[in-house]
């Protein structure tokens, strides 16, 4: 009991004391999360928002296989990526195993399916009067659809953050292709997994409440923007 | 610069059911066409064509310049018609900037949409709402929104579905003197579907009836 006390007040003492390895590995975290996410919704949310505007044929298809995407996991994605980066792999010439870089492409792989696919469902709800008034206004075919990404904004953010909760907590995929190398690859969900295995539990533990933290506002964020999106829609 | 309407031998079906059945009828004045008809005559199918928001299964809708030539049906010609649906098509933001979505589009400068804006929404009676969310509007301050939207962007044809439907008879008499004084002006084609005799009587030079799928003029 004693020493669960004691962690805990270490751990404390790391957070308010602002400790330097500590600030290191919440910053990279945030680097390779947020370089993730940030690509994933780049390329994301107009891949959605076009599968959301368009139909053709194997539309669905590929709806079915974002939607295996966002329930991917993670250690596959690691797994994965391994065998392409690793040096006898085809990727391997690129050097990438174990860097941040590596990284990022993982996490980018599991937000993806999860920003795509949200924005699809989230565009294809705008309902089809607000299409033809944009075209009757006079609004170009691009016009339009950067209208109808607007009117589904709160459906797509709710998307992204989804994406950003996926990416902070996972840790399968970025310690396979990351190595937890201290200082350069180590970061919050990989520390802890690594940490608490040597018994060390003030590091992890503070690592532990700043992840919770973290996923605390993601939901707070959330809940804001669907208490606006009902406000909003009567 | 005057556009013409002509509509000739125009069909449209939904499944097996015929709606609009050889439909032929020349739009060429500067007036208020208000056209009449039960429900599920097809008079918000027939607009949406004339428009050009819907294609028909057969026959031609063409807009003719001056010089009557027939104009390709491209972003130059959409943006001098448009079209108001009866639930009005609201964006999820402000009155003001539902208002302004036209003029923004068309790249108007910020001085520009605001002037234009606020004239309409007074117009409308509707400025003190502008920075209200649309979508909290009532059904009656939507359909004049949805008036002040269209008539910004000056079209040379306006096609307004049901516009007094839901709308008190205070604000019924406000949109017919808005009609009247965008006749006056004699730069609008306006053509009008609705149930509301008293207004289409009030505000229509020309009342047209849609029976089983063809156009009548009420003499
Ligand atoms: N997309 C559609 N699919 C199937 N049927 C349709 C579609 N749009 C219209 N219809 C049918 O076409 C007919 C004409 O509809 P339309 O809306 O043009 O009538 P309307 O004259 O505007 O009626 P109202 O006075 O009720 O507004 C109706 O029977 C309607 O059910
Ligand atoms: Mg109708």
């Amino acid at each position: 009991m004693d020493f669960l006390i004691e962690a805990f007040k270490q751990a404390f003492l790391l957070i308010v004391n602002l400790d330097k390895e500590l600030l290191e590995i919440i910053l990279l975290s945030l680097k390779v999360s947020l370089s993730a996410l940030l690509l994933a919704s780049v390329l994301g949310v107009p891949f959605g928002a076009f599968l959301g505007m368009k139909n053709f044929p194997g539309r669905s298809f590929i709806i079915i296989f974002l939607n295996t995407g966002m329930g991917l996991p993670p250690v596959v994605v690691g797994l994965f990526l391994y065998m392409l980066f690793s040096r006898s792999g085809p990727l391997g010439f690129l050097n990438l195993l174990y860097t941040p870089t590596a990284m990022v492409i993982a996490q980018f792989i599991l937000a993806f399916p999860i920003v795509a696919s949200i924005s699809q469902a989230s565009v294809r709800k705008v309902s089809p009067i607000i299409k033809l008034t944009a075209k009757t206004l006079g609004a170009t075919p691009f016009q339009i659809a950067l209208t109808l990404i607007k009117e589904a904004r709160y459906g797509i953010f709710t998307g992204i953050l989804g994406g950003l909760g996926r990416v902070m907590a996972e840790v399968g995929a970025i310690l396979i292709v990351g190595g937890n190398i201290a200082g350069y690859t180590r970061v919050m969900t990989t520390t802890i997994a690594l940490e608490t295995d040597k018994g060390n539990f003030e590091l992890a533990l503070a690592l532990g409440i700043i992840l919770l933290s973290i996923s605390f506002l993601i939901n707070l964020l959330l809940y804001y923007i669907q208490k606006k999106e009902i406000r909003t829609n009567p | 610069m005057s556009l013409k309407l002509v509509i000739s031998n125009l069909w449209k079906g939904y499944g097996d059911k015929t709606v609009l059945k050889d439909l032929s009828y020349v739009f060429d004045e500067k007036k208020v066409y208000v056209i009449m008809g039960p429900n599920g005559s097809g008079k918000t199918t027939f607009l949406k064509i004339c428009a050009l928001l819907e294609t028909p299964d057969k026959g031609e809708v063409h807009y003719y310049n001056s010089t009557n030539k027939i104009l390709s049906k491209d972003i130059n010609l959409l943006r001098k018609i448009t079209y108001v649906f009866p639930e009005v098509g609201i964006f999820n933001t402000s009155v003001f900037d539902n208002v302004a979505y036209g003029l923004k589009i068309r790249g108007f400068n910020k001085k520009e949409i605001n002037s234009k804006v606020e004239e309409v929404l007074d117009f409308v009676g509707l400025s003190h709402k502008k920075k209200q969310n649309a979508l909290t509007l009532s059904s009656g301050e939507a359909k004049r929104m949805g008036l002040a939207r269209a008539m910004v962007i000056k079209p040379e044809f306006l096609f307004l579905d049901e516009p007094t439907a839901f709308v008190d008879t205070e604000n019924t008499k406000l949109i017919e003197r808005l009609l009247i004084q965008i006749k006056e002006q004699k730069a609008t084609t306006i053509v009008i579907a609705t149930h509301d005799s008293p207004f289409a009587f009030t505000v229509g030079d020309e009342i047209l009836k849609l029976e089983n799928g063809k156009i009548f003029e009420v003499s």
